[in-house]
């Protein structure tokens, strides 16, 4: 076991194959001590450290070289080293860098969640609700820009960007050429198809699941329901060009939108065609598996009255057991 | 007078002609690196020579060259940066344009010493006529065998190309000017990895300032040891300051490391003291980013010894009452300068100049450059100082490169140590949009340690 690097994060400590970042080694983990991430995605290449939500302290950098990192790092973008120590939510530093940052990604944002499609599956409101502060000190106008179509099925409202770049990534690595990018430069800079071009591509749909904000959305869904309004179903279906598993968003018998699987982060488990997307919408086209389970924090999970189980890790560490013993005895009492 | 070395020829008419150039010695220290000396012995002399980055960090060059991973079968690559385009620091524009050889002349050396056949002088794109100035410097040069194949029979080969760029100033970070050197857009890489393990089309490559590059010349003419003479302690040799602002002389002046401040403005070797008799406000010691002080810090340290143009006597006192040398971008201001407008004027151009990657730098600058934009303009709160104060802490230190540290350390150290005037501004609107704050006690000597400090 030579290749595996002990790494300690918040106090618990964990085996993880040498040149893990300090995020996924937590992510083995679970629970409360995973960094928020918006602009990382395990499955694109590059991506990660510019939304700076994922910021940790690194106390003590290995075991060869104890000295911890001058600076707070992006837990994506860095490498665990041999008995580093991490700290994340016992750090107050880190706490309040993190707060810092929410506010950062707030002060431009429209705050339109009323009438976003994304609420209730947007990662910045939940990033809002568990980090950030109750309210803005930011008193100047927001930024704006204008809606833009890209295609006939989807729609980009740079407004609510908050400039992850997720989905310039998507549209050079899993299309086969680049007709999108970033244009302008600080506060001006905007996610654009270069003079609006449509991305012409079987798989720019994608775009939609990786975006973690309202910016880009599916046109086929826009305005037809609240997301928590809808029951996910997991099906999949013959397809020739993508792996066909994906998730049935119903309302009623009506199949209203269909998406990727999407795991605990957010992050899709395999990436599909437009023609599932977009074009297959009624149940005699797709085999049902079963109901798709949502994460119990997201707003679509509400009313669902699964139990609220503590994080594997608590279930496994005993110093942490009996820390949680109570919710522990509540949650595994059957 | 102190001793010049990169500037030793500047007024010889026609030295940016190779012919003059070489008549008063030029190009001596390419023969003698490439005949006599091996690249390590030159690297060695570098890192002797105790020679600091000039670009504004002050890492040591010679351990910045031995850090390059020398991979088998894969090029090495040196880039000079001559993106300078911090406010207040004209040094490398003024080198480049009346003495390119000796740019041309340190690159070739340090070329040889890094073992790279291609280097590139990465320009700012409006520094238009330097570009031309080197390319046809580098035609000279290359047509008297100084550059292309088999370099003086040593068998160095090495090519020099100048590549302009779009005129940004975050192309200036190591890693963005390698983005944009390769023609992508000028975003600042996550490090790690290091340009020096991975760098230019993910080779070993090594980014210095022009300064650091031109003064290997005099370091392998003279020898390691005759450079670490001038200066005091880790700040050896000269350094190019450029000096503007309400100055009697403005302009670049090489220095000895080790000259007193006080020397520096009000000498007449140097900048011959304030125009028009006024009195020094404050002083900007290292281009726009490093921290603004007041008269008195600026002159003495907060222990009451003379504030010396070195890397750490001008870094005394730490952020507190210290700044830094960074670039060299001399800026001083007179009792008439309002502080408070100044810094919108910075806040305003690093909001411009944020690459927009990162939230933090992205979101922040802009924020700050508008509450500044409001106390200027007296329509401030009392509550805003302070939430400057906090927003630049929340840039500071969780970006992913420099420029946000650059931006919230010149607001931060504004309202540190002017905090009277800022508040000024909000409690006297008005007279703020007339009037200037004035001098105050900026120039006031400062309280002895013993008084801030009573023994009981």
């Amino acid at each position: 076991m030579s290749d595996k690097v002990k790494v300690t994060i918040d106090g618990i400590s964990i085996d993880v194959d040498a040149g893990t970042s300090i995020l996924n080694a937590a992510r083995q983990i679970g629970g409360d001590i995973v960094p928020p991430a918006m602009c990382y995605y395990s499955k694109l290449q590059g991506s990660g450290g510019k939304c700076r939500t994922c910021l940790v302290k690194v106390s003590k950098g290995s075991e060869k070289d104890p000295r911890p990192m001058p600076k707070l790092v992006a837990s994506c973008r860095t490498t665990v080293m041999d008995g580093m120590e991490v700290q994340n939510i016992t750090s107050p530093e880190v706490v309040e860098a993190r707060k810092g940052v929410v506010e950062m990604l707030l002060i431009n944002h429209p705050l339109d969640c009323p009438v976003c499609d994304q609420a209730g599956e947007c990662h910045l409101q939940d990033l809002a609700y568990e980090h950030g502060s109750e309210a803005t000190r930011y008193e100047f106008e927001r930024r704006t820009f204008d809606r833009i179509d890209i295609g006939d099925k989807i729609q980009l409202h740079m407004t609510r960007c908050i400039l992850c770049y997720r989905c310039v990534f998507t549209a050079d690595q899993i299309t086969n050429n680049r007709v999108h990018g970033i244009l302008g430069r600080g506060d001006a800079a905007e996610i654009s198809t270069y003079i609006e071009k449509a991305i012409e591509n079987d798989f720019s749909g994608n775009i939609i699941d990786v975006c973690p904000v309202g910016a880009l959305t599916d046109k086929t869904f826009r305005f037809k329901n609240r997301v928590w309004f809808t029951k996910p179903v997991d099906a999949h279906r013959d397809c020739p060009t993508c792996s066909g598993k994906v998730t049935l968003w119903y309302k009623g018998e009506d199949v209203i939108r269909v998406t990727a699987r999407k795991d605990e982060y957010g992050e899709v488990e395999e990436f599909i065609c437009n023609t599932c997307r977009f074009d297959k919408k009624k149940t005699n086209e797709w085999v049902i598996e079963g109901p798709r389970k949502i994460a119990n924090h997201s707003v679509i999970s509400a009313n669902h009255y699964e139990q609220l189980g503590p994080p594997p890790v608590i279930r496994k560490n005993p110093a942490l057991l009996e820390a949680n013993k109570e919710q522990f005895e509540r949650s595994t009492k059957l | 007078m102190g001793r010049k070395l990169l500037l030793e020829h500047i007024n010889v008419p026609g030295i940016n002609s190779f012919e003059v150039y070489r008549q008063k010695g030029g190009y001596r220290a390419v023969e003698k690196a490439l005949k006599t000396l091996t690249p390590d012995e030159v690297v060695e002399e570098v890192k002797k020579s105790g020679l600091r980055g000039r670009g504004g960090a002050g890492f040591p060059t010679g351990m910045k060259w031995s850090f390059l991973a020398k991979p088998d079968g894969v090029p090495r690559y040196l880039v000079c940066n001559g993106d300078e385009s911090e406010p207040g620091t004209f040094k490398d524009r003024y080198l480049m344009t009346h003495i390119p050889h000796l740019l041309i002349e340190g690159m070739i050396v340090s070329s040889f010493a890094l073992g790279a056949n291609t280097s590139y002088i990465y320009l700012r794109g409006e520094m238009m006529p330097q570009i031309r100035i080197l390319e046809k410097a580098i035609a000279e040069a290359k047509n008297a065998g100084f550059l292309g194949k088999n370099i003086l029979g040593s068998g160095f080969d090495l090519e020099l190309y100048v590549q302009p760029g779009g005129g940004a100033y975050i192309c200036g970070e190591e890693t963005a000017l390698i983005e944009s050197l390769e023609g992508k857009r000028g975003n600042p890489r996550i490090k790690p990895p290091f340009p020096a393990i991975s760098g230019l089309y993910n080779c070993p490559t090594v980014v210095n300032n022009v300064e650091s590059i031109a003064a290997t010349v005099p370091i392998i003419n003279d020898g390691a040891d005759e450079y670490a003479k001038i200066g005091i302690g880790r700040s050896t040799g000269t350094k190019l300051i450029s000096a503007s602002g309400n100055l009697n002389r403005p302009g670049v002046y090489e220095i000895e490391l080790g000259i007193p401040v006080e020397e520096f403005i009000y000498s007449d070797q140097y900048c011959g003291g304030i125009a028009n008799g006024k009195r020094l406000k404050a002083v900007v010691a290292g281009g726009s980013s490093v921290p603004i002080l007041p008269a008195n810090l600026i002159l003495k340290t907060i222990n009451g010894d003379n504030r010396l143009m070195t890397y750490e006597s001008l870094a005394d006192g730490g952020f507190a009452s210290g700044t830094m040398l960074g670039s060299g971008g001399f800026v001083a201001y007179d009792e008439d300068q309002c502080i408070v407008r100044n810094t919108w004027n910075f806040s305003r151009f690093y909001h411009h100049e944020s690459c927009g990657q990162c939230s933090p730098c992205r979101e922040g600058t802009g924020w700050m450059e508008k509450v500044l934009h409001r106390l200027e303009y007296g329509h401030g709160k009392l509550s805003d100082i302070d939430l400057l104060v906090d927003v630049s802490k929340k840039i500071e230190g969780n970006t992913i490169c420099p420029l946000g540290d650059a931006a919230a350390w010149p607001v931060a150290s504004a309202i540190r140590h002017f905090r009277d005037e800022f508040e000024w501004h909000v409690t006297h609107p008005k007279e703020a949009m007339e009037r200037n704050y004035g001098l105050a006690n900026y120039a006031d000597p400062l309280p002895k340690p013993e008084d801030l400090h009573p023994v009981n």
